[in-house]
């Protein structure tokens, strides 16, 4: 327990020295997708006034799963297959997992922490286009917890799996169509015009955590009932951590 | 005696990956030795003989297949995190931790290993000033000469005072210089009762440092002992290699002639090249080139040698531990 905390000291002070770049890879994007959409467009009148509404869960349920994503899987492809830095960390007096069980514990908390700065700074930009009614504090922690617990644990599944030349390929193959059916620019519900496409975006994790903040913090408008949020999330939190941890065993023994 | 390595049998074996390769690959066969508290131990032999493995099986990092090694008493296999507290490791591979400077890198080490603040603090400091590392301390090992970071790594494995000190291939790489100060900082460590296990395919590194080596090809091991006693094992001791040019069948007859010369121990032919091991080279390199030249045999090139633990490779192995 004493080598995991040591272990979490080194990449939080890592993390902290590196905390500039962190908040401009989090923050950018949401930044100007709340810009856009839900500052001028609504002006423009291009979309309607509350879209804001919508927007908004997405944007910090993106915001978290790419950093929780990244901030796990982004070292691992460079420590395994390039600098081979993971040998200094499998040294340390613990077991495999407990070095699998540290990142992922690393990616949850960088991920809580994007959310913690998006979200303000987005409702900030929309401010006066928001409704949010947030009732349930219990329910958004839950769902934030949950939620940087599956994406610590993809991008755990993904370091281990991509080589160093993929990662621009993992970016375009994976990434992209994952943020594009994720539910995070539109609400599932209103899927049901296409209802072949509603049912196929449920294999996208991002869907559920959309939905989850959606959940959480609009709950006025329509979303995903609770129960398949968090039946969703539960399940490919079950998956990716059994993949992940079950990989980064392979990559580290001989 | 108190050991802190007992090796038995030790095997690894890698199954075939793919279809298109069908042969395991005996990367360590069965392989056994021990290693005494206190002794600097040497495991000397080419690229691909398996001394990585060896390191990686003692070191946790690699799962045997057969046999068993203890560490400090310790099964390797069954309790691998108790294995890791008692041992340092400086690996062939430069793994210091790039986003930490080079005394981050020794202080966050031990804190993983639960050592005291002040007492980590303090003991990075005298590493880092006996490793001559104090100037830069606080700049990141991406910026070090090789040999300093070879210096950072080897203080790194020392942070948590381990029992016995793993080095892969040390000094590979390094300018003569900087391969001198490491040499220097091993043989002060092992004075001081620094249990100590290396492996080289340099062989003046491994008789220069090593109280007891063990010679290592294809996974095995061929001879082990104390590099005066390794030395005196090749037969006569000196070596005379012959680069010869000749017809068919010249060379065998000439194989067969020089072992009537006098001092001549041993003979061995090997498609050009003729190896006459001998007591003393006196006056054996003119009558050998006298006999090459009464069988029509040209002489190209010829070169003798003291007795040499490289002498003793090419005697077991018939190849260079260069190659």
């Amino acid at each position: 327990m004493a080598t995991l905390i040591a272990l979490l000291h080194r990449d939080m002070r890592v993390a902290r020295r590196e905390l500039k770049f962190f908040f401009l890879r989090v923050g950018i994007q949401p930044i100007l997708f709340t810009f856009i959409f839900g500052y001028v467009m609504p002006r423009i009148q291009l979309v309607q006034t509350g879209y804001a509404n919508l927007l908004l869960p997405g944007i910090l349920a993106l915001s978290m799963t790419l950093s929780g994503m990244q901030s796990v899987a982004l070292p691992l492809v460079v420590e395994f297959g390039w600098t081979k830095e993971i040998e200094d960390r499998l040294l340390a007096p613990i077991s495999i997992m407990g070095v699998a069980v540290e990142k992922i514990i690393v990616g949850i908390i960088q991920a809580v922490i994007a959310g913690l700065f998006v979200l303000p700074l987005a409702w900030l930009m929309m401010g006066s286009h928001l409704t949010l009614q947030l009732q349930n504090v219990f329910l958004l922690v839950a769902v934030a917890l949950i939620t940087s617990w599956v994406f610590a644990a993809f991008g755990m599944v993904m370091g281990t799996m991509v080589e160093p030349q993929q990662i621009g390929l993992m970016f375009n193959v994976l990434l992209g169509p994952m943020i594009f059916f994720g539910c995070a620019y539109y609400p599932w519900a209103a899927l049901q015009v296409l209802p072949w496409f509603q049912k196929f975006v449920l294999i996208n994790p991002l869907v559920y955590a959309s939905e989850g903040f959606r959940a959480a913090l609009t709950p006025q408008l329509p979303h995903m009932s609770l129960w398949l949020i968090f039946g969703g999330l539960a399940g490919f939190c079950a998956l990716f951590t059994y993949l992940g941890l079950r990989q980064f065993e392979r990559r580290s023994l001989d | 005696m108190d050991k802190v390595i007992v090796v038995e049998d030790l095997q690894k074996v890698y199954k075939p990956k793919s279809r298109k390769q069908t042969v395991e690959v005996k990367a360590v066969d069965g392989i056994s030795f021990e290693i005494p508290r206190g002794e600097f131990f040497g495991l000397l032999g080419p690229n691909g003989a398996g001394k990585t493995t060896t390191i990686g099986i003692l070191t946790t990092r690699v799962l045997p297949t057969g046999g068993r090694a203890l560490v400090d008493g310790i099964d390797v296999q069954r309790d691998p995190v108790a294995v890791k507290r008692r041992i340092g490791v400086c690996p062939q591979v430069n793994n210091l931790d790039r986003s930490l400077t080079g005394r981050e890198n020794l202080v966050f080490h031990a804190e993983y290993f639960g050592i005291p603040r002040r007492v980590r603090e303090h003991r990075a400091q005298e590493l880092l000033d006996r490793f001559q590392l104090a100037e830069r301390a606080d700049e990141k090992p991406s910026v070090y000469s090789g040999g300093m970071a070879q210096r950072l790594k080897i203080a790194r494995a020392l942070m948590h005072d381990p029992a016995i000190l793993f080095l892969d291939e040390p000094t590979t790489g390094l300018d003569p210089q900087a391969r001198r100060a490491i040499w220097d900082l091993l043989s002060e460590l092992n004075a001081k009762g620094q249990t100590i296990f290396l492996t080289t395919h340099y062989m003046d590194e491994a008789d220069q440092l090593c109280r007891r080596i063990a010679i290592m090809d294809k996974g095995k091991v061929l001879q082990m002992g104390t590099p005066a006693a390794l030395k005196s094992g090749v037969p006569g001791g000196y070596l005379i290699e012959l680069q010869v040019q000749s017809a068919d069948g010249a060379v065998t007859e000439l194989a067969s002639a020089l072992p009537q010369l006098p001092g001549v121990v041993e003979v061995k032919a090997q498609n050009n090249i003729v190896r006459v091991y001998a007591d003393k080279a006196e006056g054996l390199l003119a009558n050998a080139m006298r006999v090459a030249g009464e069988r029509g045999v040209i002489v190209t090139d010829a070169h003798v040698s003291e007795p040499s633990l490289e002498n003793l490779f090419l005697h077991l192995t018939g190849r260079s531990l260069r190659e």
